[in-house]
């Protein structure tokens, strides 16, 4: 019913590599076009980091608040655990009810750590 | 020339050849509705509020985008001192790659079929509008599109700007904690067709009846929305640009052309989750009327128009969210809903469901689970 | 100086702050006067902090509403021992009654104590005193300049400072807060070019993550010393200046500053004059109303609320065209009138603006009041407590929307606002949602009062006839020679006002504009200090985004309406 990527003699991913190149040839392309239009002639005040029209004080702290770290941590412990779910969901009818309840327990122990992280006040900000 | 082919390699060379096309095509096509986008974008917002938007350049001034592009290559690039140089100029070309990379896989619309004219092929080929037919497809775009959020953190980072980083910063828990939600309302439709091959998705769609499908998927369709506006950072979500706090966000020390190429970066990505809604809960390139009006790639261009359009309506009519409030209804609110979802969705299945999935996709697992797992 | 003597004792004593005062501090209490219905009381420097500590807390008086503080410089009154005077004003909402204190300060040792305890209000006017007179403040906090910069030499407003004397500055400061050793926290300014600072003002914030932990305001951007220009000008040649300090509703500005000249010169404009700048006054306060309710919203990130607004803007801009020819600087308002009669077509043409505006009330209701994302924004954000307004000096929609109900069209009558029927809405909880609300209601009850102003437009004069405040029509100045003469006179030696000081008030669209006007019997005032609405209220702006995040403050800045010609004259 639907044409196969199979009738291609060309490794599937081939177009993606393409389309890669292609991509970054184009980014590239503009930026060093626009470079070479534009022509930098730049100057103190040109160079000067924006900061509402007044120098900028106090150098930029290397160190981010600890939140930003925590969403990214839980983002990586609820993501790879979501991930399971699709290899599941793909081959969902075949396991039937027995997969369904295994994913479940599978999903009730991810939902017992969301509810330990939204209690223990991760998600306020 | 003839001799020196062997049937094998001529088939190769015609591959390449008509890869080479369709990717030209599209590549061009895609710049070239951006364009269009964002003239629409200001005519549709001028008219939602009582302007007119830009008229001026060419006929109902739609060399607008044009003027725009030409105007952008002459600026003068700004550098602004303290800078990392490398990352600032990678920030805009990463983020062209990835919106373009994760629009490989999407099809836009089945076999080209013209109308007045029946099926195009070329050298004897169907041709079918789609750059790489990936067996993982929708992961293959979860997995792109998830990079994208670096050119966002290396622009925030590499400013030496502190609107800037607190853009990147503000951008980077931002999609994460919607990408959750946002692959989680895909794994109803997973389920549902028993492919992550977005052309099988569709399939699927036109065996049960495009409307059903969409009356089945409606919730994972809704949340899918939502997260995916917050993923291309449009209005409620746009926090990190958030013009009047941030001033222009992580973005604020680009111009020129590297500005430009953020902004499109941004636009294609905003297509790449509209096409893929449409192919996966919208029934793609299948005609509304199934049977009555044909299928057609045109019917794709409208739907993915019809959600495009739903973000530009967005954009004229809400306000912002403010953050504790977006990370609140990302977590507490959409997470939840799309695990309940999911959830409900397998229980009926399970217990309603036919068994009906080809055991070959059993082999996609194994490089499934590791495109996922990143 | 007849009228400006001091009241009689017994007569003072019918004054209950007066009695108050010479009960609790005897002889420093020097001097009372009651001028044009002005009680003022002057009292010794030593007793200057506790007599403003009296009319605060004394059940009997209770001021609680700080409105404004000045010095005035008497360089060229021989009379006075002390050159310069610090000028107090109160308002006490209970017993609806203004008031002013006033103390000398000598030339040699000019310090005076600090109100700051008082009344929080009083920081930046009396940084405003040492900036432009050169007063000290014993135990102010941060006594610094505020409206000139750090490169300025001199005191601006002193009387032997040369008018067109300049300085450049050479730096902006750099530091407006004190950042602890070690802390790690990111050091942002904000403003004075930043797309939700309306106009030209600077916070410098320090950020913890998105939450704002300490903050400072730095103004003066667009200082040019309006008060100073004012006092080289005759009192109908202020009129096109007062248009430039809030250029959201310039007729207002325009409508107090003759109200106030007109209570020094003790006459009054006809019927009609009035009800026209009614009439035009509530235009500007629903112009003024829709500009600042559209650019918050903007500042929130909805874009389609400031085009659907402005629509209704551009109709009132329209009707002042073609009342007077111009749209935002109009200096329509003569002393004792208006310039012209309005157009035949005038009524035609308000009601047609006030249908517009009705429909955009009706709109911007629908797009916003029950947006559900909007409410959350704003509802509990900026919660401002009554005692905390009153004692910065808030008034207006943002006082009223910390639940205290004073509207000066209600409460002091002026221009025949007692013949119309209007509510004067009141917020509950003091958030930008309150003050929102307030607004919005104000933009209706504003239309209501133009209707009924329409409906009883009276006929008659649009000036007074008073030949020494207004000029006679040119058609008399060309044919008769007793015109000829006043006009002459008029142009050449300026209104006469006697010799005597006014605090004349009036509801801008901010609320409580002031102007205290001191003269001395000639041509150009000695002394017009604006009290303008928004420095009081922008002042508790650093203190009010304390522990907010970002987005929070910028939904706070758009909602108290600073307008920065008003904020730094």
């Amino acid at each position: 019913m639907t044409p196969h990527a199979a009738t291609s003699s060309l490794p599937p991913y081939f177009p993606v590599v393409m389309l890669f190149l292609a991509a970054t040839g184009f980014a590239l392309f503009n930026v060093i076009l626009s470079w070479l239009l534009g022509r930098p002639r730049p100057n103190a005040a040109k160079s000067s980091v924006y900061e509402c029209g007044v120098p900028s004080v106090a150098k930029l702290s290397e160190r981010f608040p600890i939140k930003f770290y925590l969403v990214a941590m839980l983002f990586i412990l609820f993501d790879v655990d979501a991930a399971f779910l699709y290899p599941w969901a793909l081959v969902f009818k075949e396991l039937g009810l027995f997969g369904f309840v295994e994913m479940m327990i599978f999903m009730g122990l991810l939902g017992a750590g969301f509810a330990y992280a939204w209690k223990s006040g991760a998600f306020e900000w | 020339m003839e001799t020196l082919l062997t049937p094998a390699l001529k088939e190769i060379a015609i591959d390449a050849v008509i890869g080479v096309i369709k990717l030209a095509v599209i590549f061009n096509v895609l710049l070239l509705v951006f364009s269009l986008m964002t003239y629409i974008e200001r005519r549709i917002l001028g008219f939602m509020q009582f302007r007119r938007g830009p008229n001026r350049t060419g006929p109902w001034g739609i060399l607008q985008p044009a003027a725009d592009g030409i105007k952008l290559f002459f600026k003068e690039e700004l550098m602004p001192e303290g800078a990392n140089k490398f990352l600032f100029f990678a920030a805009p070309v990463v983020a062209i790659i990835t919106a373009y990379v994760s629009l490989a896989v999407v099809p836009y619309g089945g076999p080209l079929v013209l109308p007045f004219y029946g099926p195009v092929s070329l050298f004897g080929r169907p041709i079918n509008i789609q750059i790489a037919d990936l067996d993982v497809g929708i992961l293959f775009i979860f997995a792109i599109t998830a990079l994208g959020v670096y050119s966002i953190v290396f622009a925030g980072y590499a400013s030496n700007n502190k609107y800037a980083l607190i853009g990147g910063l503000r951008s980077s828990a931002q999609m994460f904690s919607y990408e959750l939600a946002l692959g989680m309302s895909w794994v109803s439709v997973i389920m549902a067709a028993g492919s992550f091959r977005l052309n099988d998705i569709v399939a699927a769609a036109e065996r049960m009846n495009p409307w059903m499908w969409l009356l089945i998927q409606f919730p994972a369709f809704v949340i899918y929305m939502i997260a995916a506006c917050a993923e291309v950072n449009r209005t409620p979500f746009d926090l990190p640009e958030g013009e009047t706090e941030l001033v222009a966000g992580f973005h604020v020390e680009y111009s020129s052309m590297k500005f430009a190429l953020m902004q499109m970066a941004e636009y294609i990505n905003m297509m790449t989750v509209c096409a893929l809604a449409s192919n996966m809960f919208l029934g793609g390139w299948l005609s509304p009327l199934p049977g009555v009006i044909p299928n057609s790639p045109l019917w794709f261009f409208a739907k993915m128009g019809l959600l495009l359009f739903v973000f530009i309506w967005l954009r004229a009519t809400v306000p912002r969210f403010r953050y504790d409030q977006l990370m609140n209804f990302g977590w507490k609110r959409l997470i939840p809903a799309a695990a309940i979802w999911v959830v409900l969705f397998s229980g009926l299945t399970a217990v309603f469901g036919e068994k009906k999935t080809p055991p070959s996709t059993v082999a996609i697992i194994a490089p499934a689970a590791g495109q996922v797992s990143r | 100086m007849p009228s400006m003597q001091a009241l009689e004792r017994d007569q003072a004593l019918t004054k209950p702050a007066y009695r108050i005062l010479s009960e609790k501090f005897g002889e420093k209490v020097s001097r009372v006067t009651e001028y044009r219905g002005d009680l003022a009381i002057t009292v010794d420097r030593a007793a200057w902090k506790e007599a403003a500590r009296t009319l605060r807390d004394h059940p009997e008086l209770d001021y609680k509403l700080f409105l404004d503080l000045c010095g005035v410089d008497y360089l060229n009154d021989e009379s006075r021992p002390d050159r310069f005077e610090v000028a107090l004003h109160l308002y006490s909402v209970t017993h609806k009654h203004h008031i002013r204190l006033k103390t000398a300060v000598p030339e040699k040792n000019p310090t005076c104590d600090s109100l700051t305890d008082i009344y929080k209000g009083a920081n930046w006017f009396e940084r405003e005193a040492f900036d432009l007179y050169g007063i000290a403040f014993l135990g102010h906090p941060n006594l610094t300049r505020i409206l000139t910069h750090d490169d300025f030499v001199g005191h601006a407003m002193r009387k032997d400072f040369p008018t067109g004397k300049r300085f450049v500055s050479k730096k902006p400061k750099e530091w407006l807060l004190h950042v602890p050793k070690g802390s790690e926290h990111l050091v942002l300014n904000v403003g004075p070019s930043h797309p939700a600072m309306h106009g030209t003002f600077r916070v410098q914030v320090l950020l913890d993550g998105e939450t704002i932990r300490d903050a400072a305001a730095e103004i003066g951007y667009l200082h040019r010393n309006f008060e100073k220009m004012a006092e080289e000008r005759t009192y109908w040649q202020i009129i096109p200046y007062t248009d430039r300090l809030n250029y959201c509703s310039a007729f207002i500005n325009g409508h107090g500053w003759a109200l106030a000249v007109e209570k020094l010169l003790g006459v009054a404009a006809p019927a009609r004059a009035e009800a026209i700048r009614v009439i035009l006054s509530e235009f500007s306060r629903i112009m003024d109303h829709l500009v600042c309710i559209s650019t918050n919203v903007v500042d929130l990130g909805a874009i389609t609320p400031f085009f659907v607004v402005f629509r209704a803007r551009e109709e009132i801009y329209d009707l002042l065209d073609s009342v007077c020819g111009a749209r935002l600087t109009v200096s329509y308002v003569r002393i004792g009138g208006v310039a012209q009669d309005v157009p035949d077509d005038f009524d035609a043409r308000c009601r047609k603006t006030l249908g517009w505006i009705r429909e955009v009330a009706d709109q911007m209701e629908n797009l916003l009041t029950r947006n559900k994302i909007f409410a959350d924004r704003f509802k509990d954000v900026g919660v401002m407590s009554k005692e905390d307004a009153l004692s910065y000096g808030w008034v207006g929609p943002c006082l009223r929307g910390s639940g205290v109900g004073y509207d000066i069209r209600k409460d002091h009558p002026y221009s025949g606002y007692d013949q119309y029927d209007f509510d004067v809405p009141v917020g509950t909880v003091g958030d930008c949602y309150d003050r929102y609300l307030v607004r919005v209601e104000e933009i209706k009850q504003s239309a209501r009062i133009i209707e009924q102003a329409l409906a009883k437009l009276p006929k008659g004069d649009f000036i007074t006839h008073d030949r020494k405040v207004a000029l006679p029509p040119k058609s008399e100045v060309y044919s008769n020679i007793e015109s000829l003469m006043n006009h002459f006179k008029l142009v050449y030696d300026g209104i006469l006002a006697e010799p005597g000081e006014v605090y004349g008030y009036c509801e801008g669209a901010n609320g409580e504009l002031g102007y205290y006007i001191v003269s001395e019997g000639k041509k150009y005032p000695t002394r017009v200090k604006v009290r303008p609405p928004c420095y009081n209220i922008y002042q508790a702006y650093p203190e009010m985004i304390k522990g907010t995040m970002i987005a929070d403050a910028v939904a706070m800045i758009g909602g108290l309406n600073v307008v920065a010609g008003e904020l730094d004259r």
